[in-house]
């Protein structure tokens, strides 16, 4: 029977170092990930998501238990790669700073076996700029260090785009950017996601981000994860006092926040 | 070029570039310009002037002709020995500083084992066992075999450092392999280091040649600056008071050097924002 399970993970860990100084980044988790879901993994700095987060792009493997893509372990990277892909979280750091940005987009292409032709690339390359509307002229020949944090973010998610992969694992992609641009990357992640019917894995500090763009919430805490559910359980009947610390966190005009 | 820009702000690298080039364009149209001879053209040990500015060896042969042919084979080894040293210590540093892991723990076990070695006393012995043929080539070729070991280090920890950073994960996930990530998405950020390194390679390339050839294990095929030297010695010039058959010489080797320090450390400047002013 094929099941719809993108991600499944039973008992899974990830640890680093051994001995005494073992430390356990994801430790027994338990999920799965369903086709066309929406899912957020929310936690503080350190909690083990953005290793998680590597775990399912394939770059850590699982210590212990199973972690499985499509109910298979994940073991050719380039097969894996041509379906799942990521934006990573500082834009900054994600391109080459000696090549002009538009030949990265193009070089996306090295993961298929069998490249399209120079001008379908050159066409498909136009068609993603367009898509998270940055015009093909303004970026002809610009290095990464030439634009701005905004644009390179939408230059991440236009690789997205060329490659209109079936699963994104999105890690921290609004972080670096201000609210306003957050609002535009938001907006065309849902955009990708209507187009290409994508799955999408949404790793991000910010609780109440996640309460809008998700079907499912998964809290995580020194790499594990104390609670899962949808946006509604997670927020309005919080199990664990972490939930309840992070939805404490929100900043809301009127209300004292930081106590002294 | 903004990089070539500050370099020219920097009084430093203008005064090693100028000497360095200065020196590199002597040895390469001096030959053309000067009429070079080997040949006995007068007394032994003949004082400089008349005809001969910097006077006369033991043999009687002209000394600016003998700087000249030993400034290129100085120039030549160093050259040389920085080449392979360079490329060896970058291949070695630069693929162990990005695996990490085991492979990385055997280079840098292997690399330390060769910083422990003492390399002029390597190349002593590698010299003095080798009574013919030792030639200008083979003791560039010595030089860079046991020299490579600071430029490993230097690359490893600089490519160590680049590889947890996103554009790498990126280029894996764009599907590149592990050859292609070494040299487009690392090599570039470290290429100024790797320069450096080289600089200084071959700076220490030329004072290794001079020290053996100065204690005669030096190349039997040509002349170079430590053959003279090593000459000098061996007649006794120092203790004659014969100033013209060692200070140009040990001052060609001086210049020389002293210009490839000043551009590696100007460089330093210019690379290494931190030291910035």
């Amino acid at each position: 029977m094929q099941s719809n399970n993108i991600f499944t993970a039973v008992n899974s860990v990830c640890s680093f170092g051994h001995g005494k100084k073992l430390v356990r980044a994801v430790d027994d988790v338990t999920f799965h990930i369903a086709d066309e879901e929406i899912v957020s993994i929310v936690g503080g700095s350190g909690c083990g998501k953005s290793v998680l987060a590597k775990m399912m792009l394939g770059l850590h493997y699982p210590s212990a238990g199973t972690f499985l893509y499509k109910d298979k372990p994940i073991t050719d990277h380039c097969v894996h790669w041509r379906e799942v892909q990521a934006v990573f979280q500082d834009p900054f750091s994600c391109f080459n700073q000696f090549f002009p940005i538009r030949n990265q987009l193009k070089a996306a292409f090295g993961i298929y076996k069998d490249k399209p032709s120079n001008k379908e690339m050159e066409e498909r390359v136009d068609q993603a700029l367009l898509a998270v509307n940055v015009k093909p002229s303004e970026v002809e020949g610009k290095y990464p260090f030439e634009l701005s944090g905004g644009q390179m973010q939408r230059m991440l998610l236009a690789r997205i785009f060329v490659l209109r992969p079936k699963v994104l694992i999105a890690d921290e992609p609004t972080s670096m950017v201000d609210a306003c641009v957050r609002a535009n990357i938001l907006d065309y992640l849902m955009k990708l996601k209507e187009e290409l019917k994508m799955t999408i894995v949404f790793i991000t500090h910010d609780i109440g981000l996640a309460y809008y763009v998700s079907n499912r919430i998964f809290i995580m805490h020194k790499g594990k994860i104390i609670e899962q559910g949808t946006p509604d359980e997670v927020t309005q009947s919080p199990k664990s006092e972490h939930t309840i610390q992070l939805l404490e966190d929100i900043p809301e005009i009127n209300r004292e926040w930081i106590k002294a | 070029m903004k990089i070539l820009k500050n370099l020219l702000k920097s009084p430093m690298f203008i005064i090693g570039a100028g000497l360095f080039f200065g020196t590199l364009l002597i040895a390469l149209i001096g030959p053309i310009v000067y009429n070079m001879t080997m040949d006995r053209v007068g007394a032994q040990y003949a004082a400089p002037g008349g005809g001969y500015l910097l006077g006369l060896d033991d043999l009687g042969r002209d000394y600016v002709s003998l700087l000249l042919s030993g400034l290129r084979s100085s120039l030549y080894v160093g050259f040389l020995a920085g080449i392979i040293a360079t490329t060896i210590g970058t291949l070695i540093g630069i693929y162990g500083g990005f695996r990490g892991g085991l492979v990385d723990d055997l280079l840098n076990m292997m690399t330390n084992l060769f910083v422990v070695i003492p390399q002029l006393v390597i190349l002593i012995l590698i010299s003095a066992s080798l009574q013919e043929g030792r030639s200008l080539t083979l003791i560039g070729v010595i030089i860079g075999l046991t020299g490579w070991t600071w430029s490993a280090r230097a690359v490893r920890a600089q490519a160590s450092a680049l590889k947890s950073k996103d554009h790498i994960s990126l280029a894996k996930l764009n599907g590149d392999n592990t050859l292609r990530v070494l040299l487009v998405h690392i090599l570039p950020y470290i290429f100024s280091y790797v320069f450096m390194v080289f600089i200084i390679q071959v700076a220490s390339g030329i004072l290794s040649e001079s020290a053996i050839s100065m204690i005669g294990l030096g190349p039997l095929d040509t002349v170079s600056l430590g053959t003279i030297l090593n000459q000098a010695k061996n007649t006794g010039a120092l203790g004659d008071g014969v100033w013209w058959a060692f200070m140009p010489a040990t001052a060609t080797i001086t210049v020389i050097v002293f210009a490839l320090y000043l551009l590696n450390t100007s460089m330093d400047g210019v690379f290494n924002p931190r030291l910035r002013k």
